[in-house]
């Protein structure tokens, strides 16, 4: 899937010039992480909740409508958090506003309505990220989305991750031990998602920043068994991995839309084996991801 | 959410597939009854469970005569069945479907998913219906056919033919099952189903197609668009634990080993629960308590994982990010208190005011080691179930 390039001199996805819109900025998820992200070094220029508009929260100035914010303010990305009923129309409403990167917190979107906005946005220029998703962060200049900003430090490591507390565990490893992220993508962890890992691992490759990608899967899906084949194909900077849900019983719903068991091919042990299989660094705890990643950056050197 | 095979059938045959001539019944009495009014003489009595794999447990049953179907009925209501593919408990029968015995011609496999590679739902179909799909497509791949669609049209008839002329099927057969096939899309598109699967879809000697048995699992997700569905839902088939998880916005999954987990997250659950294994050890459960947890759903999570008798320590694993560390101590320690927790607890805390969180339970002089990485966090909880 080739996507339109974007100008990103400084990192991927997000910088310091980011001018990122709230939706859903009213409820209490949307004000809570709006300030966090202010407090963060975060331009949070607007946000948008209908029927709210002429607010203000934490100074950020509220409107209907997202065109009608993007015309006034200027706003190129979006962060949403909008409850599940209406987190679909809300994504439709950032692209057809032009928004360029669309990120959406919200869990619990039906994965039919994902399959539906996947093929409207197929030939748009825009950047979906999640849903179910932590966000992105790129450490010093720009945290959208609900990570605990304290826990990154900036460095040479792109992460990419299907889960939440489970990435901000493996940055908070590396952070301790001196290593730092390019920038952090939280993709989420639903059946269907905006950016995948093959997309991630492409921006990656790209970035001059990133010197090596941290991958983090888990059971269910294909998407770790695709991550492979793009790294040994087109991947050529070193890529350490972690897959979760090794003793999780087969069959068993783990939470996550996405962590299903079916086949064989949607086992952690297949994953980590094919993951291995293309080069990938697997950690086999997840109290040594850290020390794995920082282990290849020092071999690298 | 799984539906029954009846309730799948029978909204199927809402949307014009043929389904065989039955009906559900709670006693051997209305089993009884129900053959009557179905009227002839072989039958097919069916436990009723969110499971399958039911033929070789002894959960389907054909009877030849029809005074049998009171006698097998009653042999089947009100246990267990256990198959491979439910627990070690197996699954209660409170219904059977007790159904009028189809003549076989052939048998063929269909069923719609989502593809997630390719981000679309698709239409799986075989020739080779009737055994386990996944041994016909180890054995042959290409007896399996697949096709995406458009996730907002849905398949059409003329697509389904088109479909269908891969094979040796005769223009009438493609004819009946271009629309079968068609109306499975739109069921699976309407109704936000996460499968729809008929298996077998039989041939009569007369030609006639009947879907002799159906599943049909729903996304969570969409049930707030079909609130006519909700009802469908048979509670008893799920492990209460886990409908009591969810009244508190917890997941839960119940498993064989002895320490109990409690982790914020998805990933990192099973990232813990991994971590107990490598160390030695077998989790208990799996428990996520979400993004934002509280005091009252750190309490649930503590009373969720103490009613399971097998459960010899307990081991909690928090990064706090939104979720703060210190009111996560502060709903611990009320939980200990109020559960009169008499197993080991290692806690483990870190992320935002992970040292304030740390201090509170030092303060609290309760029986709790406080530990700081997650090794330590797997080790010690693994040293409480096995001393030395």
């Amino acid at each position: 899937m080739k996507r339109p390039e974007k100008r990103c001199p400084v990192s991927i996805l997000v910088d310091r010039n980011t001018k990122v819109l709230v939706q859903g900025i009213t409820g209490t998820h949307g004000s809570f992480h709006a300030k966090q992200m202010l407090e963060y070094g975060t331009q949070v220029v607007a946000g948008v909740t209908p029927g709210k508009k002429g607010q203000k929260v934490e100074g950020i100035p509220v409107f209907d409508t997202v065109s009608e914010a993007v015309r006034q303010t200027g706003a190129d990305a979006s962060v949403s958090y909008v409850p599940a009923k209406f987190a679909a129309d809300a994504i439709r409403e950032a692209v057809a506003a032009g928004i360029r990167l669309v990120i959406c917190i919200t869990e619990g979107i039906p994965a039919l309505e994902m399959a539906r906005i996947k093929e409207e946005i197929r030939s748009k220029p825009v950047r979906l990220i999640g849903p179910n998703c932590p966000g992105v962060t790129t450490p010093d200049e720009c945290k959208i989305g609900i990570m605990p900003g304290s826990i990154h430090k900036r460095g040479p490591v792109g992460v990419v991750s299907r889960s939440g507390t489970l990435t901000y565990e493996a940055v908070w490893q590396m952070t301790s031990l001196g290593v730092g992220q390019s920038t952090c993508i939280g993709i989420g962890g639903d059946a269907i998602v905006g950016t995948t890992f093959v997309d991630a691992l492409e921006l990656f490759q790209k970035d001059p920043e990133t010197e090596a990608i941290l991958l983090i899967g888990e059971i269910g899906g294909a998407a770790e068994e695709e991550a492979a084949a793009v790294i040994e194909n087109k991947i050529k900077k070193p890529v350490i991995g972690f897959v979760a849900g090794r003793t999780a019983p087969p069959g068993k719903r783990m939470g996550h839309a996405g962590a299903i068991i079916g086949g064989s091919s949607e086992r952690a042990e297949d994953k980590i084996a094919r993951l291995r299989k293309a080069g990938v660094r697997v950690a086999d705890s997840p109290a040594q991801i850290g020390e794995t990643v920082k282990q290849v950056l020092r071999g690298k050197v | 959410m799984n539906l029954h095979e009846y309730q799948a059938k029978d909204l199927l045959r809402q949307y014009g597939i043929p389904i065989p001539l039955g009906k559900v019944a709670r006693t051997p009495e209305e089993a009884e009854k129900t053959a009557a009014s179905l009227g002839g003489e072989k039958f097919v009595v069916k436990a009723q469970i969110h499971a399958g794999g039911r033929g070789k447990a002894g959960g389907v049953v054909l009877v030849d005569r029809r005074e049998k179907v009171r006698e097998v009925s009653e042999r089947i209501l009100g246990k267990r069945l256990k198959t491979p593919q439910t627990g070690p408990a197996g699954q209660p029968v409170d219904l059977v479907l007790i159904q009028v015995q189809t003549d076989i011609q052939r048998e063929f496999y269909v069923a719609v998913v989502l593809d997630r590679s390719a981000e679309k739902p698709s239409l799986i179909f075989s020739e080779a219906g009737g055994m386990e799909i996944e041994e016909a497509a180890k054995k042959n791949p290409s007896a399996i056919w697949k096709k995406t669609f458009s996730p907002f049209f849905g398949l059409s008839p003329s697509e389904a033919k088109e479909f269908l002329k891969q094979g040796k099927l005769n223009p009438k057969e493609i004819e009946s099952l271009a629309s079968i096939l068609s109306a499975m899309s739109q069921v699976f598109l309407e109704k936000d189903a996460s499968l729809v699967e008929i298996n077998p879809l039989v041939q009569t000697p007369a030609g006639d197609f009947l879907a002799v048995d159906a599943k049909i699992r729903l996304d969570d997700n969409g049930l707030e668009r079909h609130p006519e569905l909700v009802s469908l839902n048979d509670p008893r088939q799920e492990d209460p634990r886990e409908t009591e998880a969810k009244k508190f916005g917890l997941s839960y999954v119940g498993l064989e080993g002895s320490i109990g987990c409690m982790v914020n997250g998805a990933g990192l659950a099973m990232a813990t629960m991994d971590l107990i294994k490598l160390a030695g050890g077998e989790p208990a459960n799996f428990l996520d308590v979400g993004g934002g947890a509280s005091k009252e759903k750190v309490a649930a999570a503590f009373k969720l994982i103490l009613q399971d008798p097998k459960v010899q320590a307990i081991l909690v694993n928090i990064f706090g990010g939104i979720m703060r560390c210190d009111v996560i101590a502060e709903g611990i320690l009320a939980a200990v208190q109020e559960t009169q927790l008499k197993v080991p607890l290692v806690v483990r805390l870190e992320g935002t005011q992970s040292e304030e969180g740390k201090a509170i339970l030092k303060r609290s002089k309760l029986n709790i080691f406080s530990v700081s990485g997650l090794d330590e966090a797997a080790r010690k909880a693994v040293s409480c179930v096995h001393p030395g």
